[in-house]
């Protein structure tokens, strides 16, 4: 047996592989078992399945449209805060969807920045609710992921290219068509995958800017179906058409994408030898940098005026959150070490499956089924923030296996056979070897969990009762009752708690961590 | 005595066969070719590659199904040899606790072997914080406190300096002396081997040769290795 001898054993991952895959289909079953023959589709369950195609569709391609020259920009031009930029479009991944919300309600709203300059010239202003106001929210999270995976591919290109291109004189279209143009189309139909992956699931951005017959998500309308005429029959049949929907588009995103997002390194700039376009080039960085920062001000700023106003129901669902976002991160590395330390050691197909099960589960389906499996044993609401925690958990998963796998991989490969020639083996090789080996990965992966957790807006909506909330549902009950002021205090204490729950813990995992 | 009685190691398409024994208390050099299987045959009786056929014994006990930290066997290999984010003395009382834990006379071994290699006041240091040489000491530390019968060096000192790689040597001499342990060890450099080895066996054309005089072997050297040492 001495070839197959490895220093942990995977049990502990398989076994919760399974719990998590019994999670994720065990709640559809739930769902799918409530659902009633005969129950086709209705009008506007057609109408939700256009919107949210037609949505994301349209969120991916502008996304990956802007990105482009976004992306080429960054990658020919150095300037000052050039890092600090790149830094900054991995925000919005931790970003608490509310607060990027209120954000551009304040920049593009009604009653926005650009509708004052529009009104003032004698234009009318814009109206954000609708699609638009969805694509305008999903441009914004994902014009800087697409950007950093495109910047990806621009990083990688070997600069003896575009040295060998400089000899032979060759710039400006036909450089693009000589070395630009391959690697964007290996890039972007895995970008535009991606977000469009991610679009589809979008809940709290089309709770907030949609709405209405004409612009609800198939997520939103499981909500509505759950919450507003409590039909079970068709909350399943959405989910199930949910299900197959992400399941399908996961599928490509992952056969399309190459992985990585969180790649290291970008922040080199290649050495180039054509002049570029450096006004262009400077319009495109100016135009993405406002875009982004914009609506970020403008939560400081007026959050800045309402923070002190803020009521005591804000601070109570704060603390809520905080501990809510706490149990979520300890949940999620109880799955995630030892399934990250179980295909560290073997490859293991049910654990790899859970990963990409994961990125295809919706947080309200999920959320629907438990809440039909507690109904007949307990009063949901009552465990609303436990099932928030665990669902969260569920959610943040395929990206901690993502930033946890590679370092276990080397871990165990790096040490492992000193490890059993000194008979460490088990808990002892686990506790005194794999985590400490890997705390840095173990800080960034949970400081993602807590973030995510902190600013998320979805289970909660189906569980909560009028006496608990988390700080995004009150904000976003807040906003429902317009009072627009404390909302905004509520959001800089959100935006401010979610960066620091993930700057501490990324930090407190590099802290002293030696190479 | 080590005993490789008709043993089979196979790695893919590689094969490597060992029918021969090694006395104990022997300094032993394992010479030949690059990519015949030098590292293969002593990760073969550390059991970290399975014996397909054939067995493995060590005076009367076989290891052939043995998990390498149950063999009588310390091995130090080409590098990680030591924890990173562990320090020097931790390290060290790896070799008599896995989990690190010593009690009051364990914790003093640890001292004892640390200052035996010249790190008496090192301890608490990292391995970031020593040097090339002062890492390979630690691990010999470790080597003494884990009182295993056989030693198994996968070339530790490879990247140390001409200079320093002979004063481990030396340094591996007098421990092995001092406590009687088997060595084995895996060399390039012929050098190295006459240095601190009275036997060498020859691993070349998929075998590994029965264990000849260190001196003889490469005073008149057979021409699979005259090849190699040109």
């Amino acid at each position: 047996m001495a070839r197959s001898a490895q220093p942990v054993s995977s049990l502990p991952g398989v076994a919760a592989a399974f719990l998590v895959a019994a999670l994720i289909l065990g709640t559809l079953a739930a769902v799918a078992l409530r659902a009633e023959a005969g129950h086709g589709f209705s009008s506007s369950d057609w109408a939700a399945l256009k919107f949210t195609l037609t949505q994301a569709v349209l969120s991916a391609v502008i996304s990956v449209a802007l990105a482009v020259p976004v992306a080429r920009a960054l990658a020919r031009r150095r300037f000052p805060g050039r890092s600090l930029l790149i830094a900054l479009l991995g925000a919005p991944f931790i970003l608490p969807v509310i607060v990027a919300i209120l954000g551009l309600l304040q920049v593009f709203g009604r009653a926005g920045w650009i509708s004052d300059v529009l009104v003032y010239f004698g234009a009318s202003p814009i109206r954000i609710y609708g699609l638009h106001g969805v694509v305008v929210a999903h441009v914004f999270f994902n014009l800087p992921l697409a950007t950093r995976l495109i910047l990806q591919g621009w990083q990688e290109i070997p600069s003896e290219r575009f040295r060998l291109a400089a000899q032979l004189g060759c710039d400006g279209k036909a450089l693009f068509r000589l070395i630009e143009l391959p690697m964007l189309a290996r890039i972007l139909p895995g970008a535009l995958a991606v977000i469009f992956a991610i679009c589809l699931t979008s809940f709290a951005i089309a709770l907030t800017l949609g709405g209405g017959p004409r612009a609800t998500t198939i997520e939103l309308a499981i909500y509505q179906a759950f919450t507003y005429d409590f039909d079970l029959g068709r909350a399943a049949l959405l989910s199930a058409l949910q299900l197959t929907l992400t399941a399908a588009a996961a599928f490509a995103a992952l056969k399309l994408s190459r992985g990585e997002g969180f790649g290291a390194g970008l922040d080199r700039a290649i050495r180039r030898w054509d002049g570029g376009a450096p006004v262009a080039d400077a319009f495109w960085i100016l135009l993405a940098t406002f875009f982004l920062l914009l609506p970020l001000s403008a939560v400081v700023l007026s959050g800045l005026s309402g923070l002190f106003l803020v009521p005591f129901i804000v601070l109570k669902a704060a603390l809520v959150s905080v501990a809510v976002a706490a149990a979520s991160t300890v949940i999620l590395l109880l799955f995630a070490l030892p399934m990250a330390a179980a295909v560290a050691v073997r490859r293991h197909s049910v654990v790899e499956l859970v990963g990409i099960l994961g990125l295809a589960a919706s947080p309200l389906v999920i959320g629907t089924g438990l809440f039909i499996i507690i109904r007949p044993w307990a009063n949901p609401s009552d465990l609303a923030l436990p099932v928030t925690a665990l669902v969260n958990a569920a959610m943040a998963l395929p990206f901690a296996l993502r930033i946890l796998v590679p370092a276990a991989r080397d871990t165990v490969s790096r040490h492992g056979r000193l490890a059993l020639s000194l008979n460490m083996e088990g808990w002892v090789f686990f506790s005194r070897v794999l985590i400490p080996r890997m705390r840095p990965q173990i800080g960034f992966a949970a400081g993602l969990a807590a973030a995510l957790s902190m600013g998320d807006l979805g289970v909660i909506t189906l569980f909560a009762d009028p006496e608990i909330a988390t700080l995004p549902l009150q904000i976003y009950r807040l906003m429902g009752a317009y009072k627009m002021q404390a909302a905004a205090g509520g959001a800089l204490l959100l935006l401010v708690l979610s960066m620091a729950l993930f700057w501490i813990l990324d930090r407190g995992g590099r802290w002293h961590a030696e190479a | 005595m080590l005993k490789l009685n008709s043993c089979l190691i196979a790695n893919g398409a590689f094969e490597l066969h060992a029918n021969l024994y090694v006395e104990a208390g022997n300094s032993v050099a394992v010479i030949g070719p690059s990519g015949a299987g030098k590292s293969t045959l002593l990760e073969a009786i550390a059991g970290f590659r399975e014996i397909s056929q054939g067995q493995l014994f060590w005076k009367e006990g076989e290891l052939t199904k043995q998990v390498p930290g149950k063999r009588p066997i310390a091995m130090l290999f080409q590098d990680g040899n030591l924890f990173p984010h562990l320090t020097a003395a931790q390290n060290v009382a790896l070799g008599l606790r896995p989990n690190g834990r010593l009690s009051k006379p364990e914790q003093e071994q640890v001292t004892a072997a640390l200052s035996r290699v010249g790190l008496a006041a090192m301890g608490e240091r990292k391995p970031a914080e020593l040097s090339g040489g002062q890492q390979s000491r630690v691990a010999l530390a470790r080597v003494l406190v884990q009182h295993r019968d056989l030693l198994l060096l996968d070339e530790p000192f490879a990247a140390l300096g001409p200079a320093l790689k002979a004063e481990m040597l030396d340094l591996v001499a007098e421990l092995i002396a001092e406590t009687g342990t088997t060595l084995l060890m895996v060399s390039h450099d012929p050098q190295d081997a006459r240095r601190i080895t009275n036997k060498a066996i020859l691993v070349a054309d998929g075998s590994a040769h029965p264990p000849a005089e260190t001196q003889q072997l490469l005073d008149n050297p057979p021409q699979a290795l005259r090849e190699y040492l040109g």
